[in-house]
């Protein structure tokens, strides 16, 4: 396939598209950037494709902070070509993927293994996140900086599925990715506080359903600690998935301190809650088991308030795939997880801008600008205009799609969303020019 | 009647009050020379035990047999994940074998729940992890009513570990919808998670002491304390636990001279529950409940699996 570090031949032209949800142009792209914005681009004649972009609104491509490939290890779940396919289909143009795959990326050689993959599969920017200890075992640092010198030049550090819990490990990671302007992104998530059974949310409805729970607690009291270090090191913490509103809290107390923090939210915590583990809806299906787990509804309500806020900058996916095997268990044994490429802007654009907390513009900042900022890339999250690398997202606002779990372009089916009718679909995705997503199938 | 029992949930008050006057029958039998019922000839029912317990496991089994069914023990202990085969496969693969009903025993709360979703057999819960354990909440309250009548009034106290006990919340339920009050004992280190928003919700009463409780209770039920929870640091030896919540022979002066006990066993003598009051001849039932238990049961599979000819 197409080496995505190369630019597409020809001119596409984007015809009648509204830019951020706003003003209506004409968008022409040539040799892998924006070559013109206007009414009438002087070179429309003369484009290779045009996209009838009428009623779409176009986003500079999406940008995924925290996605699991499972490649190498698990390759029954989850490849980079795969993973590539459902984040180009979910409107991606870069993707960045978890260490925590068998063997864990936490060399030089794994993190440029990821990215060859990515580039050979050439549908999105595969940029590798680096384990912050090795085999994310939690005492010692991996090599951090030969990470960061290496081709994959590694800007973002995480032992994700697992917490840097030590403070003095986690202290240590802070000042060392200092070097390098690096940043370490945080699963906050105490496992003294947790337990190792912990599989959902402590609650009243965890204890009557006997299931051990996490409290929020758990992941606040990490959050607390790691906003300290990063004051004290003066370096920059990441605070990845956040769960609950005492976090939020946190961040903002933080972030009005000037101490350097960021945060994400996934779209399921978002919009799905604990209740749906009741045996009145179905319960304890594994398909509602995530790391972390879905919280009460006033957690929900303040994680929108937060993401609208700006207090959490980001959405980032946790795409989690998962073999049916390993979702076919008790739930206190299933993998935890769920997909989440594919229907990232739909859910965003269902709970965000159709219910007015949020606008386009909005969408593409948490969506594109800061996640590209934060985790260091320069090609993405751009703003629409002449000079600027097209990558590009073309949305149509008004279609409603009825998620189906087969229709899934990922190796697994573990889609929280079956059945569910969302507002907003991504029509085309193109990646440095060259149409990775057209009608909304892949090219 | 339900398709499966794997909640108390699944059960309303007439629904626990047909399956007790079918209890009372099956006891009659028991104490009969000849105890075969042909009720299930020709029925397979196995007892899938992904979980150690030869207590339950053999008051099934008497109980299936004593109905004529074909009773088969599988000890799926330490199987299917390992193997890297999923719960669904295991249990598809056993009930392809030919079954009409499995009784299942798991160490993970909600097992025998999903189970029930993938098998078109009738699924009884015979304990899932910290969840349920329907039909010892039933054998409970048929030993409470033959010993104290209609429990509608009646004051029950449940002493323990409540947060990983299934037998607590199988016995809330059950007790609540036969009209007793119900008070929890716990330290709150053992109370489950939002015990105060369950129970007021649920009508329930929960108290740290169990002092102020007893003197009120028309039947106390003891629970077992797990010997590895004290490692946990739930709370912080067994003396102290016993002090606080066991039933010593000091407390039986609270209770009233017949006033029931119950344990669901094996019983912990000396840390929960006092020599004297295990063997207190005029109160304790546990043995009651051992010979109630296999009626129960005997019952309860009566109701889901014969007549299924004709479903
Ligand atoms: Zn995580």
């Amino acid at each position: 396939m197409t080496d995505p570090t190369g630019t597409a031949p020809g001119t596409v032209l984007i015809k009648g598209a509204s830019l951020l949800g706003e003003a209506t142009a004409d968008v022409l792209v040539a040799e892998g950037r924006i070559q013109e914005v206007g009414t009438t681009p002087g070179a429309t004649s003369a484009a290779d494709r045009t996209i009838d972009a009428d009623g779409l609104v176009l986003l500079p491509g999406l940008v995924d902070l925290h996605t699991h490939l499972r490649e190498p290890g698990r390759e029954d779940a989850e490849t980079v070509l795969t993973g590539s396919r459902a984040a180009a289909v979910g409107g991606f143009t870069a993707v960045l993927a978890m260490a925590n795959t068998s063997p864990v990326t936490d060399t030089a050689e794994a993190a440029e293994r990821v990215l060859d993959l990515g580039r050979a599969a050439g549908l999105v920017d595969v940029q590798p996140v680096g384990a912050v200890t090795k085999a994310l075992a939690g005492a010692e640092l991996a090599e951090l900086g030969l990470m960061a010198r290496s081709r994959a030049r590694v800007r973002v550090f995480s032992d994700d599925g697992r917490c840097v819990h030590d403070a003095r490990v986690m202290r240590r990671a802070l000042e060392y990715v200092k070097t390098f302007g690096g940043v370490i992104s945080q699963h906050s998530q105490d496992p003294a506080l947790a337990g190792p059974t912990a599989c959902c949310h402590e609650g009243e409805l965890s204890g009557r359903l006997g299931l051990p729970g996490w409290p929020g607690v758990a992941e606040e009291v990490i959050v607390a600690r790691d906003v300290m270090l990063a004051r004290h090191t003066g370096s920059r913490v990441h605070v990845a998935h956040v769960s609950t509103a005492g976090s939020v809290e946190m961040i903002r107390w933080a972030k009005a301190q000037g101490i350097d923090v960021t945060a994400e939210v996934t779209p399921h915590h978002l919009l799905l809650t604990t209740d749906l583990l009741a045996s009145e809806n179905g319960g304890y299906d594994p398909t509602y088991k995530v790391n972390p787990p879905l919280r009460p509804v006033e957690d929900v309500e303040a994680l929108r308030a937060a993401l609208a806020d700006g207090t959490i900058d980001a959405v980032a996916t946790d795409h989690a795939p998962h073999a049916r095997h390993d979702k076919e268990h008790a739930f206190v044994d299933a993998a935890f997880g769920m997909l989440g490429l594919e229907t990232a802007l739909p859910l965003v654009a269902t709970v965000m801008v159709g219910s007015g907390l949020m606008d386009w513009a909005g969408v593409a900042r948490v969506m594109s600008a800061d996640p590209a900022r934060i985790a260091g890339l320069s090609e993405h999250g751009r703003p629409l205009a002449v000079g600027e690398p097209a990558n590009l997202t073309l949305v149509d606002p008004a279609a409603t799609v009825t998620i189906d779990r087969e229709d899934s372009v990922s190796l697994s089916r573990n889609n929280p969303w079956h059945g569910r009718a969302l507002t907003g679909a991504v029509r085309a995705t193109l990646l440095r020019g060259r149409p990775t997503v057209l009608e909304g199938a892949l090219q | 009647m339900t398709r499966h029992l794997l909640s108390i949930d699944d059960l309303d008050a007439a629904d626990i009050a047909e399956i007790f006057d079918t209890a009372a029958e099956m006891h009659d039998v028991q104490r009969r020379a000849v105890k075969k019922l042909p009720a299930l000839r020709g029925r397979t029912v196995i007892n899938l035990f992904f979980e150690d317990s030869t207590r339950t496991r053999s008051s099934f089994e008497i109980a299936g047999k004593w109905l004529s069914a074909d009773v088969i023990n599988l000890s799926a202990k330490g199987s299917s994940a390992s193997k890297g085969e999923s719960l669904r496969d295991t249990v598809l693969t056993v009930t392809a074998m030919g079954v009409d009903g499995l009784v299942v025993r798991h160490g993970a709360s909600g097992a025998a729940h999903q189970i029930s979703q993938w098998v078109d057999v009738p699924v009884v819960n015979a304990g899932d992890g910290m969840h349920e354990h329907p039909t010892q909440a039933l054998l409970d309250a048929y030993t409470l009513t033959r010993r104290l009548g209609s429990l509608e009034g009646k004051h029950v106290a449940i002493v323990g570990d409540l947060t990983h006990s299934r037998v607590f919340r199988s016995n809330i339920k059950c007790l609540l919808a036969l009209g007793a009050s119900v008070t929890a004992v716990a330290p709150p280190t053992l109370m489950p998670a939002g015990a105060g928003e369950w129970a007021k919700s649920a009508g329930f009463a929960t108290s740290y002491e169990l002092d102020p409780v007893l003197p009120d209770a028309d039947a106390v039920m003891m629970l077992r304390v797990q010997r590895e929870r004290m490692s946990g640091g739930y709370f912080p030896t067994a003396r102290e636990y016993t002090v606080g919540y066991g039933l010593t022979r000091d407390r039986l002066g609270l209770l009233g001279a017949d006033t029931p006990i119950l344990h669901p066993g094996p019983m912990n003598r000396g840390l929960e529950i006092s020599a004297d009051a295990a063997d207190s001849v005029d109160r304790s039932v546990v043995l009651d409940q051992v010979s109630a238990g296999v009626a129960v049961r005997m019952s309860v599979l009566y109701h889901l699996l014969a007549g299924e000819e004709t479903r």
